[in-house]
């Protein structure tokens, strides 16, 4: 599952980032690496971007973006 | 080590001592360069005031547009320079803007000498992310000391830190600090110095044997965190900047090949080995609540970023902000304004007609005055970003309008700067530097003088209230006036538009990193910091663009001047007696004559060809030339050259009624047509008439390329619109 369809306030799991490009690697330095808790806490007005807690930050990320992510289930 | 210094740094030490080794060095007495490296939003500018006393110089790095600052650390037993990197996430590197802090850390940069020390500050309730470039600051080889800063935040939070393990465990300082608080920044001072001398951190990331081989085998002079940029960033700045050294490139691919074979493949085993050692080394020392407390920052953002309330708020904030920069500004420019025209009046009074006198009122004063006016809009613009900024409401203003800036191929982040040039493009151009990445940086400088500024309104009231009919719609609702002025503001965005996507496309075209940003929690923004931002902005602006600015219109206003031949001057008098004029009528004829004649006058004939496809005749084509420096010349030089004296506005009755009765030379009809007019408004809607302007896009760029590049196209596209223009409202019978 991608980062990107994961509904509201359900803390996932990262699992993969997809890519190897520069756009990959930097979401990976900022944290998005196997096993970080990550959960989409809002959207912006029109939808895109995103408003995300990943461990003990918030960030905002594109839907493009989060769409590389995939994620897991927190088990 | 071979001396770094040149001859003009100002350093105190004879060039002797430098051959020496560093232990020995601090010792002589020349202050220690401790660099402040960290994350933004940690908090670091606020510890570089709490260490400096809010003393800050702007360093400049040659081939760089980014700014560090360096300032002297107070309340130490020794002198100690701190030198305030921009805030990174990572060593990692794209551009010669993101490699700064690395080849500052590991002494790349030839004009400056390497730092002493490193001081790592990292927020408190952050610690993970924050030791991710933690782990490649160890890697530098230079002593460390390591500043937790915002305690009192992550307590607020439930959230403690044990820095006494942590510091156990890495073997350097570890200092809790809340940099609002200067008391808690002493014991600090004390660990940075005592740990200035000693030998640096053997703490490392363990990243995998076969990379420490290849490291060693690539460079043995390189540091370590340079090295592992160089042999990991594939296509990265280190790369390009290794073999641009003379690195063999030959040597690179093989240890790659190396490296790959030991199932390194690059990046993403680095960041994967770096978060698996912070993981480790934070097992432990961080005490966490059971449950995450919801914080008040979280709370205010659910309304803030709301998909109703929170847009309503931007558009009351940015129209507060819009409003401030027009409404509070203006009274304080027309206060310089006024203020610089007494002292004209005050010169003429105190010295005898002449050259000297024109010098000093029409060029020097009006020159400075001509500088000094922007200083409210700037103070003001800045002050207010400033605010927003540090209390981390630009962030989320960013966030929400991210995908309406996609449209013109930007990000949220040029959302307010371009807003900004709405009122002036100056020191919304100055305010860019909020802008990350380096591409859309220069985008938006280069789109932003296509906002129709507060400096094009005189020509479009002029032209509009002189041409335009004063019909209105719908009861007295709609008027065909202000569908036109809005029109010309929105010319200026349709063009933008298009500029931006093609520059995005081509020139500036690269692999996007992507709008990944981070939305800090809220706090209350600093007076001090507020204060010092403004001081910053506003000196920066006089001393450096100021200078540039008078220098051009002094230019312009000798070109204006000379030559002031007794041949014009007779004749004009010959015609003031035959067609009986009285004196101030001569003298507003005489002024109209020498500027005809000028070299400005005789520009303007020259380029009449030029001009005459679009409909505009010399004088025209003059005043727009004499408005090339800046824009709301044109009014009082359109006064001038139809002899009315200098003295006219947008709003006078006989500049209106001169340019509605100006007529062609051999009689063929009206000069000022309703074409002619809006060819005009759409000229200067798209030209680049503003030094002050082209001055700060060549700052801010740090090259003459661009304000060059800036100047031929937005003139040249300008020309061709308004020939467009006229010609389509010819067509269309207006």
């Amino acid at each position: 599952m991608s980062l990107a369809r994961v509904p509201l306030s359900q803390p996932v799991r990262v699992f993969a980032v997809q890519g190897s490009d520069m756009a990959a690697y930097r979401l990976m330095e900022m944290g998005f690496v196997k096993g970080a808790e990550v959960e989409v806490i809002g959207r912006a007005p029109l939808g895109d971007p995103l408003r995300i807690r990943l461990g003990d930050c918030t960030l905002s990320l594109r839907t493009s973006e989060a769409a590389r992510v995939e994620v897991r289930d927190c088990a | 080590m071979s001396c770094r210094c040149r001859a003009s740094d100002p350093c105190a030490e004879s060039h002797d001592t430098h051959n020496q080794r560093p232990a020995q060095l601090l010792v002589r007495g020349r202050p220690a360069l401790v660099a402040l490296v960290g994350n933004p939003n940690t908090g670091k500018t606020s510890l570089f005031n709490a260490l400096t006393g809010y003393r800050r110089h702007v360093a400049n790095y040659p081939g760089v547009t980014v700014e560090a600052a360096r300032g002297p650390v107070r309340g130490g037993r020794r002198a100690i320079e701190l030198l305030d990197l921009p805030g990174t996430y990572s060593l990692a590197a794209l551009s010669p803007d993101e490699m700064l802090v690395c080849n500052v850390l590991c002494g790349r940069v030839s004009t400056h000498p390497p730092p002493d020390a490193i001081l790592a500050i990292l927020d408190a309730s952050n610690l993970h992310r924050n030791f991710y470039l933690l782990s490649q600051l160890l890697e530098v080889g230079l002593p460390l000391v390591i500043a937790v800063n915002m305690v009192d935040v992550a307590a607020a939070r439930g959230i403690g830190v044990d820095c006494a393990q942590l510091s156990l465990r890495l073997g350097v300082p570890v200092v809790p600090v809340v940099a609002t608080r200067p008391r808690t920044v002493k014991p600090l001072i004390e660990a940075i110095e005592q740990s200035l001398g000693r030998p640096p951190p053997t703490a490392r990331a363990e990243l995998s044997a076969a990379l420490r081989g290849a490291l060693a085998a690539l460079d043995g002079q390189m540091r370590e965190a340079e090295a592992i940029r160089v042999l990991l960033d594939r296509d990265g700045y280190a790369e390009h900047q290794f073999l641009a050294q003379a690195g063999s490139a030959e040597r690179l691919r093989q240890l790659r090949a190396a490296l790959s074979a030991a199932g390194i493949d690059g990046s993403a085993a680095e960041v994967r080995a770096r978060y698996a050692w912070v993981t480790r080394t934070l097992d432990g020392v961080i005490t966490r609540p059971h449950a995450p407390l919801v914080t008040w920052s979280d709370r205010l953002d659910q309304v803030l970023t709301h998909r109703v309330a929170g847009v309503l708020i931007l558009a009351a904030v940015l129209f507060t902000v819009f409003q401030s920069v027009f409404a509070w500004a203006v009274p304080l420019m027309n206060a310089i304004d006024a203020g610089f025209g007494r002292l004209a009046v005050l010169a003429t009074a105190v010295v005898p007609a002449g050259v000297l006198q024109s010098l000093l009122c029409d060029g020097l004063i009006a020159g400075v005055g001509g500088v000094l006016v922007f200083l409210p809009q700037i103070l003001i613009l800045f002050a207010l970003i400033a605010i927003l900024e540090d209390c981390g409401y630009m962030a989320r203003a960013a966030y929400m309008m991210d995908r309406v800036m996609r449209a013109l191929g930007l990000s949220g982040r040029s959302f307010l700067p371009l807003l900004s040039s709405f009122a002036c493009a100056v020191p919304a151009i100055m305010g860019t530097r909020t802008i990350a990445d380096r591409r859309e940086r220069f985008v938006a400088i280069l789109v932003a003088p296509f906002m129709s500024c507060s400096a094009r309104l005189p020509v479009y009231v002029l032209m509009i209230s002189a041409f335009v009919p004063a019909t209105r719609y719908l009861g007295g609702w709609v008027s065909v006036q202000g569908l036109v002025m809005l029109g010309m503001y929105a010319v200026g965005v349709l063009v933008a538009v298009p500029i931006a996507w093609l520059l995005k496309r081509t020139v500036f075209a690269g692999p996007a990193p992507g709008f990944l940003l981070e939305l800090p929690s809220y706090k209350r923004p600093r007076l001090r910091a507020i204060w010092q931002r403004m001081y910053m902005a506003g000196r920066g602006f006089v001393v450096r663009a100021g200078t540039v600015i008078l220098l051009v219109n002094l230019v312009v206003w000798a070109l204006g001047y000379f030559p002031r031949s007794a041949a014009t001057r007779v004749a004009t008098e010959r015609r003031a007696v035959t067609e009986g004029w009285d004196q101030p009528r001569l003298q507003a004829e005489l002024a109209g004559a020498y500027l005809r004649d000028s070299f400005l006058g005789q520009m303007g004939r020259a380029i009449e060809p030029l001009v005459k496809p679009i409909g505009w005749d010399w004088r025209i084509g003059m005043a727009v030339v004499a408005s090339f420096p800046a824009r709301e010349v044109v009014v009082a030089t359109l006064g001038t050259i139809y002899n009315l004296g200098a003295g006219q506005s947008e709003q006078s009755e006989s500049l209106r009624a001169a340019i509605a009765h100006a007529t062609w030379p051999d009689n063929s009809g009206p000069v000022f047509t309703l074409p002619v007019a809006l060819s005009i408004m759409v000229f200067f809607a798209l030209c680049a008439q503003c030094a002050s302007t082209l001055v700060m896009i060549g700052r801010e760029t740090r090259s003459w390329l661009w304000p060059a590049a800036s100047f031929l196209g937005m003139s040249s596209i300008a020309y061709l619109a308004a020939w467009a223009t006229a010609a389509a409202a010819r067509a269309a019978g207006l």
